[in-house]
């Protein structure tokens, strides 16, 4: 769809150093927590050897864990240790516990009576009997179970990325969220051939007789805590001060990229989710995040926007886009939908996030309370002339808009509607139009411009001087390409920005994205 | 030697060894015999520590066992199993020399050691780099033997030993078994559920039944003056079989013909048993056998004939019930 569509080899050749390290970052994950996985799961699989009553409560304790679905495993660490690596770490632990404690059991269950007892017989100790004879028997076993951990890790430290621990996922995530195949693939492709090469490498392991394992043994925990420290490698370089972007971010022109190119901004970043990282920056974890202008917690953590002095982010109007046909199907549509047109400015957006982001009303309260205020709430018709299917990316904003869209249908036309809300980023909500599995959804020009039009860079350059031009250029576009339409803006402007603490930014006086970088240079 | 005073063990509510006592004498090789779950392999296994009994003591060489750490009083007892229990991961040579390394000997001791039970038992040094599941079942028993005898122990400890072979195998193993000087030396007790082998490897036999020993004494008092109807029920089937094995010929010398014609054979000693001195007719079919009785130096001659009726002789004179 683009004239000068990249190829995935271009993109990883470009991003080979990004790449490199994350790939680093990632056997470095799998490997810590799969080393310390194994300091604790294979003692703990050799003691309910012998404390068989244990058995069956340790193993279904480790059975739950492995149930838990890894998002909210790492979301349950979140609280108790923050971001980064440790809850990351602690989280693929728990993941590799149940395969090695269950190998290590049924392994050391598995030997021979006879051999066991002969072993006894002779004299040997209790310990020589678990090192000469227990351990030696039942490591391929055992080696199977660290296998299929070792795959398991592999994969689930992709999520790593959203609590900023860093590893592979930080291209895959990056790359749904800014609809850029290339970016996934680059993450996916090493990710999967991680997992096959490290599957295959201990399959060998496995498959070594008796005698050899005997100098494996000794071997491994040395190459397990050498795999490990790669991950420290990436993260050796500091600085002053630490930024975390999100995923989408830290790809687009308009983000990191043009950071890098237009102002020459260098700061140690971590990637983390859009979820985590405003609780983060107030903590004083990460002090330059990348957030929206209008976000309800810039003023819930008292943070501040710095000022974008050399024009890098567009403007991001936030309009409605409906399907051709639905507006044909649904002809008071259109109508109603603008009705929120020019009613929502920067300010009233930001107090409207605030309210739900940080004093936790339900998106649907504080759009009923917003649209009584305006005197536009009318009762739902119970109408049955048809369903809108409306959908909404996965923030509060936009849920707040659905549902301001949900009581405007039902109060004003005699159509029904369902709610597809939550749709990951932007590649995925804008995938369920193209695919007719919504109808309308919030969408910001800038967004649209970038990441789904993907626009030559010129374009960009003479359009983002100007919100008219942006728009106009999209919603022609939009048409043109998908037939789909671009209603009247709704009037807030919800761009990036990068945003501190707003203490620090005073006591460090920086008000302009010029004023970091010369603060990170001088030393 | 071996001292078992009132040996108790119970699993659950059923007593599997039921207050048991016995004496082993230094370089006897006494038998447990009985059926599945008569309590002769608890008892074997309450030796070594291998089981603790609920109550009861055992003393060998008049050192209480209970007062000695296991492993310590392990290492002293050899010990052979049924499924020979060999290390899978462990050359034969490393089997062999499980005992000498936990004795902490040096290698060049151990080696030497290693190379004279080899050539006792029959094995080459190509065996002994070879692992355990590359070896024919006689051979795995014969290295299960050898790892029990390689500390010398004065105690050897065999739980059906030649359970697990064929026929064939096990009987040239046994012959094997009775010729090898080192265990003549040894203090043997082995179990066993086959009649046969324990009256051809024992020079006494316990009996046992429900935990309890019914009798016990040599293979000839068992046959002859069993105690009870247990006692004889349990050796009916294999009788005939059994009395040629274990009536010598001295027993019968009294029987055999005064002097008979000598022949170029050799002269057989009466310690032998009559079977024994049967199988020579497989060689010398038509000719005498010439006998000697060590004690007074005195030789006899018999043919297959003579030697029967002599056998059928002194069976008649003997007590029946």
């Amino acid at each position: 769809m683009n004239e000068h569509q990249q190829t995935l080899w271009e993109f990883m050749h470009q991003q080979a150093d990004k790449l490199g390290m994350q790939t680093l970052q990632h056997i470095g994950l799998t490997f810590i927590s799969l080393f310390i996985a194994v300091l604790i799961g294979l003692p703990l699989g050799i003691y309910i050897t012998r404390k068989k009553q244990l058995s069956g409560f340790v193993l279904g304790i480790a059975g739950i864990l492995q149930t838990i679905p890894s998002i909210a495993l790492l979301g349950f660490m979140i609280p108790v240790l923050g971001i980064g690596a440790k809850p990351a770490i602690v989280a693929l632990l728990l993941y590799a516990l149940l395969p090695i404690i269950r190998n290590t059991y049924t392994g050391i269950t598995g030997v021979d009576a006879a051999v066991k007892e002969a072993a006894i017989a002779m004299g040997m100790s209790k310990w020589q009997v678990l090192f000469k004879v227990e351990l030696p028997l039942a490591m391929p076993v055992i080696l199977a179970g660290i296998r299929t951990a070792t795959v398991i890790n592999v994969g689930v430290a992709t999520l790593a990325s959203y609590i900023a621990a860093g590893g592979l996922g930080e291209f895959i995530f990056g790359g749904i969220s800014l609809n850029n195949t290339n970016m996934i693939l680059a993450g996916a492709i090493p990710a999967a051939l991680l997992a096959i090469i490290f599957d295959f490498l201990l399959s060998l392991v496995q498959k070594l007789n008796f005698k050899k394992i005997k100098g494996a043994v000794k071997i491994a925990p040395v190459l397990l805590i050498l795999l490990s420290c790669l991950y420290f490698i990436p993260s050796a370089y500091g600085g002053k001060l630490t930024a975390g972007f999100t995923p989408e971010f830290m790809g687009r022109q308009d983000g990191n990229l043009g950071l890098i190119s237009k102002y020459g901004l260098k700061i140690h970043t971590i990637v983390i989710s859009d979820a985590v990282m405003y609780k983060a920056a107030q903590e004083k974890e990460l002090d330059v995040i990348s957030g929206y202008s209008t976000d309800g917690r810039l003023k819930a953590y008292n943070l501040v926007v710095l000022d974008d002095d050399k024009k890098i982010f567009p403007p991001y109007y936030a309009a409605p886009v409906v399907r051709e046909d639905a507006l044909r199907k649904f002809p008071e549509l259109e109508k109603t939908l603008n009705l929120l047109s020019g009613m929502i400015n920067d300010s009233i957006m930001t107090e409207l996030n605030y309210k739900t982001d940080y004093l936790h009303q339900t998106p649907e309260r504080v759009a009923k309370d917003f649209l009584m205020a305006k005197k536009l709430f009318k009762p739902d018709r119970g109408g049955n002339g048809g369903t809108v299917r409306i959908g909404s990316k996965i923030f509060g904003e936009q849920y707040i808009l659905a549902s301001m869209y949900t009581m405007l249908i039902k109060g004003y036309t005699n159509y029904n509607v369902a709610t597809k809300t939550g749709l990951g980023g932007t590649k995925i909500v804008f995938d369920a139009m193209t695919n007719d599995q919504i109808d309308v959804y919030p969408e910001y020009t800038g967004t649209g411009l970038l990441a789904i039009l993907q626009a030559p860079a010129k374009t960009v350059t003479t359009l983002q001087v100007n919100k008219d031009s942006t728009y106009s250029y999209v919603q022609r576009e939009f048409l043109k390409r998908y037939q789909i339409k671009w209603l009247k803006p709704i009037g807030f402007n919800n761009a990036y920005a990068l945003m501190m603490r707003q203490k620090q930014a005073n006591e460090l006086h920086i008000k302009t994205i010029s004023d970091l970088k010369g603060f990170l240079e001088n030393k | 030697m071996i001292k078992v005073e009132r040996l108790v063990k119970a699993f659950g509510t059923t007593k599997a060894v039921n207050d048991i006592s016995f004496e082993v004498n230094e370089g006897e090789n006494m038998v447990l015999l009985g059926t599945s779950g008569c309590g002769k392999t608890t008892t074997l296994k309450m030796l070594n520590r291998l089981i603790e009994p609920d109550s009861g003591t055992i003393y060998i060489d008049k050192k209480n066992i209970f007062e000695q750490p296991p492993e310590l009083l392990r290492r002293g007892i050899g010990y052979v199993l049924q499924n020979n229990g060999l290390f899978p991961h462990y050359t034969v040579a490393e089997n062999i020399a499980v005992v000498p390394n936990l004795l902490k000997w040096d290698k060049a001791k151990t080696q030497k050691r290693i190379n004279e039970l080899l050539e006792k038992l029959h094995l080459t040094k190509d065996h002994l780099t070879a692992y355990p599941n590359e070896l024919s079942g006689g051979q795995q028993q014969r290295i299960g033997l050898a790892r029990a005898l390689v500390a010398d122990p004065p105690v050897l400890l065999m739980d059906e030993p030649f359970g697990a072979l064929d026929n064939v195998t096990r009987s040239k193993i046994h012959g094997e078994f009775k010729a090898l000087d080192e265990l003549k030396r040894k203090t043997i007790i082995m179990v066993t559920h086959d009649v046969q082998e324990a009256f051809e490897l024992a020079d006494r036999i316990a009996l046992m039944d429900k935990g309890k020993i019914v009798q016990i004494g040599s293979p000839a008092e068992l046959l002859f003056n069993p105690v009870n109807s247990f006692v004889s029920g349990f050796l009916q089937e294999q009788r005939l079989q059994l009395e040629f094995k274990t009536i010598k010929l001295i027993d019968i010398w009294e029987h055999l013909p005064d002097s008979g014609k000598k022949t170029s054979t050799s002269l057989l000693s009466a310690q032998l048993g009559v079977w024994e001195a049967l199988e020579n007719f497989k060689f010398y079919p038509k000719e005498n056998l010439n006998i000697i009785n060590q004690q007074n130096k005195e030789v006899k001659s018999a043919t297959f004939d003579q030697l029967m009726a002599a056998f059928s002789q002194y069976k008649n004179q003997q007590p029946h019930e």
